[in-house]
């Protein structure tokens, strides 16, 4: 692999990594809070993009990148205020069938409002060109991920100064162990649940406004995010958004070189003297490539951590 | 209580024996009477948006077998939808359902996975129970298996197979001596990996002296980002790109593709299919190639008026040709035989020669694989020769070349076992 290669791989990988942060953050975060894993997270990604898009269209999308994931925070928050606090009096089993069940819902009426095709969500003209001065160094990568990037560790360094450096931070991850105590001083927990599942949700939300027209706005992007959502949030620990940061942007490395490497157990094994002709026993396994594996290697690495270190990289609880 | 079973027994019986009274008079001389065609495909869930497309597709082709009582006076056609989800289980479960309700023709066109246990199924039922015998009409699933190794009698391809597509690109390419290095990228599953198959085969036969430099098969339906694959074609110099990948799977590989400044050139089956040409914009423009039976700026179209009825009436694009071909060869097959009774007509439609809408077509009688022209085109800006735009994109498809139905015409592997003539 030459170095130019190396380094857009780099790039492909950190960028798509660090938007699969923006999904799992949320995620994590509602989970570390109230328990629940919330099963149409990615359908609030999903709602972020069409917004993005239908507001795009009505005030542009600058405009849109503001408005849009506050929109789907609203949206999650009345979800939380009128749907799963309801729910949760009769347990998680039933909240976690809730948001299962929503889901669907969301799926359904995506369609109902805008149809069952993909709908024409561009990066705007600004962005839509290569990186200068990477073009300058003969690589061509497009500014629309470098901005990608540059979004999602705003976000990050934004997460991190609330949860640690304000007030309302305290009162959160106080009310993330001690709910009782933290009610008994006179703090609103449910307000406190609302308030962190419609930032959950905003975060997701703010993932599609930049994610839908980096990829395509269509009914399965919702679906087709969701597994490896998943695999980011339990390989880096429930409930850690340390964990989940190194989990997303190990899981976009691994899949950008992944894609790519064209290694092999027949080729490891040759160069350390073993000789292999296609008549040995198990070679067409054998000399399978990584690439030819890649799509399977995320869900293989959350069966080893699910073995080897069942709370995750950074997870605090072991169930 | 016995006495009300009983009662309620023999009135079904009389119910089921004047249905068949009806079903005998409907074997007989075709008058005053409504061939009923099953549509199986999916209707809901992922593939749902081209699904619902294609059955309006559909539903046009039978009104106008209606009117223009292509079948004969009194004629009418009627199509029933039955949603298959995509899965070739739920299929196969609808078929019996399709069946028992005395409905036999069927189209399908949505996956080769699924249409090759339905055409074994429907071999397999019409075998055991002769009167409810199947016709299957394939207007779109195009594993060469289902006209070679696997074909049936009951089956009838009305799309050009991977091999013939294959065929016809291979043939345009033969031309582009600027092709010099070629990249295989399929979605990792029958269809993809058969065009991966036949692009090397064809290639090694027309240009030897074109290089392929890499190969990549991707999950169906799977992968979000392409640029790691954009970066991977980049770095082995490939001049051309061939791919068989359709839906979100070409979308967003042609848009990474823009997105790193690869110029190369995509040769594609599927770049017209709904959703696509939205989904690619300009990214698309002057880079993707499409080989198809048909396309709206085909010179002298005598099919443009039902494109543009369909888009006024919708608000969609029509591009199944197929619609109108396996249901006008279906009303003349009923025409020919003088009977709607599926055995006489598939024995009418083996080897039946008629005038389709874009010219002479024939199933060929070996393996019931319709033989017809195919068309290389490029996605460009409207204006000129582009005189439609596809789904207000402000771009639309260029021919490039057309190629003769000779030329894009493969052998066959078939050995075909006939129900006697009845």
């Amino acid at each position: 692999m030459n170095l130019e290669l190396f380094l857009v791989q780099l790039l492909n990988g950190v960028s798509y990594g660090l938007l699969l942060f923006m999904l799992a953050a949320g995620l994590t975060l509602i989970f570390s809070m109230m328990g629940v894993l919330n099963f149409a997270h990615t359908s609030f990604y999903m709602i972020g993009a069409y917004f993005a898009y239908q507001l795009s269209v009505w005030i542009g999308f600058w405009a849109a990148l503001l408005v849009a994931p506050l929109l789907v925070g609203v949206v999650g928050a009345a979800v939380e205020q009128w749907g799963l606090r309801r729910v949760h009096k009769w347990g998680h089993v039933p909240e976690l069938l809730f948001t299962f069940g929503l889901s669907y819902i969301v799926f359904e009426l995506v369609q109902v409002i805008w149809g069952r095709a993909p709908v024409p969500y561009q990066v705007p003209s600004e962005l839509d060109r290569p990186v200068a001065w990477l073009q300058a160094a003969g690589i061509t990568f497009p500014q629309y991920r470098m901005f990608m990037m540059a979004v999602a560790i705003l976000m990050l360094g934004a997460l991190w100064l609330l949860l640690k450096r304000t007030r309302i931070g305290l009162v959160i991850q106080a009310a993330l162990t001690h709910p009782e105590m933290v009610e008994a001083l006179g703090h609103n927990v449910p307000r406190v649940f609302m308030l962190v599942f419609g930032a959950g949700c905003a975060l997701a939300g703010l993932a599609g406004v930049i994610g839908g027209n980096a990829f395509v706005t269509e009914p399965g992007m919702a679906g087709s995010v969701g597994a490896i959502v998943f695999v980011v949030i339990v390989f880096g620990g429930l409930g850690s958004v340390a964990g989940a940061f190194i989990a997303s942007l190990l899981l976009g490395l691994v899949d950008a070189f992944g894609k790519t490497s064209s290694a092999s157990l027949a080729g490891l094994l040759s160069s350390a003297g073993v000789e292999l002709a296609p008549q040995t026993f198990g070679y067409p396994v054998l000399s399978m490539t990584v690439a030819q594996v890649a799509p399977v290697l995320p869900y293989l690495m959350l069966v080893l951590i699910l073995i080897f270190r069942p709370r995750g990289l950074m997870g605090t609880r072991e169930s | 209580m016995m006495r009300t079973a009983r009662a309620l027994a023999l009135a079904v019986a009389a119910v089921a024996a004047c249905g068949t009274v009806v079903a005998q008079s409907k074997g007989g001389a075709p008058s005053a009477q409504t061939v009923k065609i099953a549509y199986l495909d999916p209707l809901s869930g992922p593939f749902a948006a081209v699904g619902q497309n294609i059955l309006k597709h559909f539903q046009v082709a039978a009104e106008m077998a209606s009117t223009k009582q292509l079948a004969g006076a009194g004629i009418r056609f009627e199509i029933i939808p039955f949603d298959s989800k995509g899965s070739p289980q739920e299929a196969l479960t609808l078929l019996r359902a399709i069946a028992d309700q005395g409905i036999h023709y069927v189209v399908q066109g949505q996956g080769s996975h699924v249409a090759i246990p339905l055409s074994e199924a429907i071999a397999r039922n019409n075998e055991r129970n002769p009167k409810q015998s199947i016709v299957f009409l394939n207007y779109a699933a195009i594993d060469p298996d289902l006209t070679n190794s696997k074909c049936n009698f009951w089956h009838f391809a009305f799309d050009a197979n991977t091999e013939m597509k294959m065929e016809a690109l291979t043939d345009y390419m033969k031309g582009k001596p600027e092709i010099k290095t070629v990249y295989l990228l399929n979605q990792n599953y029958s269809h993809g990996q058969q065009t991966a198959r036949f692009a090397r085969e064809l290639l090694a036969r027309k240009r030897p002296d074109a290089k392929i430099v890499g190969e990549d098969f991707v999950p169906l339906g799977q992968v979000r980002d392409f640029s790691p694959y954009i970066a991977k074609i980049r770095a082995s110099g490939a001049d051309t790109v061939i791919t068989g990948n359709w839906g979100t799977d070409l979308v967003l590989f042609v848009r990474a593709a823009r997105d790193a400044g690869l110029t190369a050139n995509f040769y594609t089956y599927y770049a017209g299919v709904i959703g696509t040409p939205t989904a690619m914009g300009a990214s698309g423009a002057d880079r993707v190639r499409m080989v198809s039976y048909w396309h709206p700026n085909i010179e002298n179209n005598p099919a443009e008026p039902i494109y543009v009825d369909f888009k006024k009436r919708f608000n969609e694009e029509w591009y199944v040709l197929a619609s109108q071909t396996s249901v006008t060869m279906l009303a003349e097959a009923i025409k020919r035989a003088g009977s709607s009774d599926p055995l006489k007509v598939a024995h009418t439609m083996s080897g039946m020669k008629m005038n389709g809408l874009m010219g002479e077509i024939e199933m060929r009688a070996t393996d019931h694989q319709l033989q017809q022209p195919l068309y290389i085109s490029t996605f460009t800006k409207a204006g000129g020769p582009v005189k439609f735009d596809a789904e207000k994109t402000g771009f639309g498809f260029r021919t490039e070349k057309a190629i003769p139905t000779y030329v894009a015409s493969t052998p066959t592997s078939c050995n075909m076992q006939r129900p006697a003539k009845p």
